[in-house]
């Protein structure tokens, strides 16, 4: 069980601000998803959790301990991360490409262990990508090359996963599959912050919406409250309908806001 | 699985090593024992001159042949294995140290050590090479390391290439003599041809220290074909990584033109040609692309000595004229591939 601790964190690319003094706490138990219009900062904010720039103010803390005081490899293994951009260079196997993601856990002239195959058909096993295992990565379709990178995030075991639009570009059904596996690591008790554009999937998925503006927090709670007919016509200039639906409701975008 | 069908797939790691380390061997015998014509031809006449005058045949063995083949196997290991590095690292497959400016940067460096120290500080010009192969280098990643597309990164190659050529034109301007223009224009025009063990001695140390620490990289290398970002989040100091990788390069670089002048292409034939029998990781493509650099270095330079000139081939002037068909053809398929 680890969890990120965000204290009044502010990031800066060169003299503009992008993150203002954001305080979160993201816990295990439940799927969070991060929302807000483009530019709002949310990539920043999951990349600053992941190490990859550097903090101008506050901190971020795991478990804790502030990010930096970490040892890198030790970091690695304790948060995963999905970077946004998908795109496979070379035609890797795909099995081997999930295989990186035990990198962490190697060291530097050590090769795979029983565990760590083991790890990895688990991994390709839970994205339904274990079929995929031989086949290059330049010749899967856009929902395979996903599974196969979250299998990647996934075969690292780390406890805290940050995913930067892992459903960006899939159909529905991969969408939907995506995102009840996040959830169900979620659930296991994983702390997962995933970035999400689209609102019916992130009100029907998601537990816990943080939804952001301009470099800060605007809203954070249960999706229905988080995405009220105001803060919709506020910060994203749209209406919505809440459907009701088996339970639980979706919020669907229905038009500009006047 | 993939319909290619090719000769060009997957093979054991060690079958691939292997087969290419026997291929260096016959290579290496091959070019010891073969010399331009009016010396001494092929192995026949080498013996009937042993038994002649054991001496002189001595002398041209450790003098001639033994320097020349150690050299080609050496540069040639060198730039194999920095094509490889500079591809893993900018993620690109058309990145090469001289397509690049790394290598003409580095017999810039050379020349200017030349200029300044009027040759008499022989011992610096793998460090004058080595400071223009790191100059040009750095400027690469700033330039084209962040943005991966192939354009980007050819662009600035062409830029450095441009600043240097303009700078060793200067240079050959300004010779004081034709004797200096000559020793300038040697650096341009790579040859094994006419060297010592002195330019072995010179090279080697430079170039250990360049295979180890371009090694090191191997593994920050197969996690950037996952990208740079989640490299970094797989526990990898990327500019740790991006140090070691520009100062291999620099070291195997430019101690590689500094003895012997630029040689391009290699670095790009080497790895194309190795990647798909490694399956594609950059990381397992580093050992078999240097043992294939060697190879191709040994076979280029056995094959300027069997085409009977006047004046013997410059093996540069080989690789150029072979490579940048190749080249051309690279870009080609890949303008088809990626769009």
């Amino acid at each position: 069980m680890s969890k990120l601790s965000l204290r009044d964190l502010s990031v800066r690319y060169g003299a503009r601000s992008v993150l203002n003094g954001v305080t979160l706490d993201l816990a295990p138990g439940s799927l969070i998803g991060l929302i807000g219009p483009n530019g709002a900062g949310k990539t920043t904010l999951l990349r600053a959790c992941a190490s990859l720039i550097p903090i101008a103010g506050g901190e971020c803390a795991l478990d804790g301990r502030p990010l930096e005081s970490w040892d890198r490899r030790a970091r690695a293994r304790a948060i995963g991360y999905l970077a946004q951009e998908k795109a496979a260079l070379w035609p890797v196997a795909a099995g081997r490409l999930v295989a990186l993601g035990r990198l962490p856990h190697l060291g530097p002239w050590d090769s795979l262990t029983p565990l760590d195959e083991s790890k990895v058909s688990e991994a390709m096993a839970a994205t339904d990508a274990l079929h995929l295992a031989e086949r290059p990565v330049t010749e899967l379709s856009g929902g395979e090359l996903a599974r196969v990178l979250i299998a990647r995030l996934l075969a690292g075991t780390p406890p805290v996963l940050l995913a930067d639009e892992p459903v960006s570009g899939l159909d529905p059904a991969h969408a939907m599959q995506v995102l009840t596996i996040f959830r169900a690591l979620a659930l296991e008790g994983r702390t997962v912050v995933v970035v999400l554009h689209d609102l019916m999937l992130a009100s029907r998925f998601c537990d816990r919406l943080v939804l952001m503006n301009a470099g800060a927090v605007v809203a954070d709670g249960a999706p229905l409250d988080v995405l009220s007919p105001d803060r919709l016509a506020r910060f994203y200039g749209i209406t919505a309908d809440v459907m009701p639906e088996d339970g639980t409701r979706v919020v669907v975008p229905r038009a500009l806001a006047p | 699985m993939t319909t290619k069908t090719s000769a060009f797939r997957e093979r054991p790691f060690g079958l691939v090593v292997g087969g290419l380390s026997v291929l260096v061997v016959i290579l290496t015998i091959v070019s010891i024992i073969t010399g331009r014509g009016e010396i001494t031809g092929g192995l026949g006449d080498l013996v009937g001159l042993w038994r002649r005058d054991a001496e002189t045949a001595w002398l041209i063995m450790s003098q001639v042949r033994v320097p020349r083949t150690l050299l080609a196997l050496l540069v040639g290991a060198s730039l194999g294995l920095s094509g490889a590095v500079l591809q893993g690292l900018l993620r690109n497959p058309l990145a090469e140290p001289a397509l690049l400016g790394a290598s003409s940067s580095a017999a810039l460096g050379a020349v200017a050590v030349f200029y300044f120290g009027a040759g008499g500080l022989s011992y610096l010009l793998p460090v004058g090479g080595m400071v223009g192969t790191l100059i040009a280098t750095a400027l690469l990643l700033l330039l084209g390391g962040r943005a991966q597309d192939t354009l980007t990164l050819i662009l600035a190659g062409v830029a450095i290439n441009a600043l240097t050529s303009a700078l060793t034109s200067l240079a050959l301007n300004f010779a004081p003599s034709p004797y200096a223009a000559m020793e300038i224009v040697f650096w341009i025009l790579g040859s094994f041809a006419d060297r010592s063990l002195d330019h072995v001695f010179m090279a080697l140390p430079a170039m250990a220290v360049g295979w180890v620490l371009l090694f090191s990289v191997a593994r920050a290398l197969d996690a950037m074909s996952l990208g740079e970002d989640t490299a970094a989040t797989l526990g990898f100091d990327m500019r740790q990584v991006k140090l070691r990788a520009v100062l291999g390069t620099a070291f195997c670089v430019g101690a590689a033109v500094a003895v012997t002048g630029v040689i391009s292409f290699v670095g790009l034939v080497i790895p194309h040609l190795v990647r798909p029998l490694v399956g594609y990781r950059p990381g397992r493509l580093l050992l078999p692309s240097m043992i294939g650099g060697a190879a191709l270095m040994l076979a280029a330079d056995i094959g300027v000595r069997m085409i009977s000139t006047a004046l013997e081939l410059k093996v540069g002037v080989i690789t150029a004229i072979i490579g940048a068909p190749f080249f051309l053809h690279l870009l080609v398929v890949l303008r088809r591939s990626r769009p």
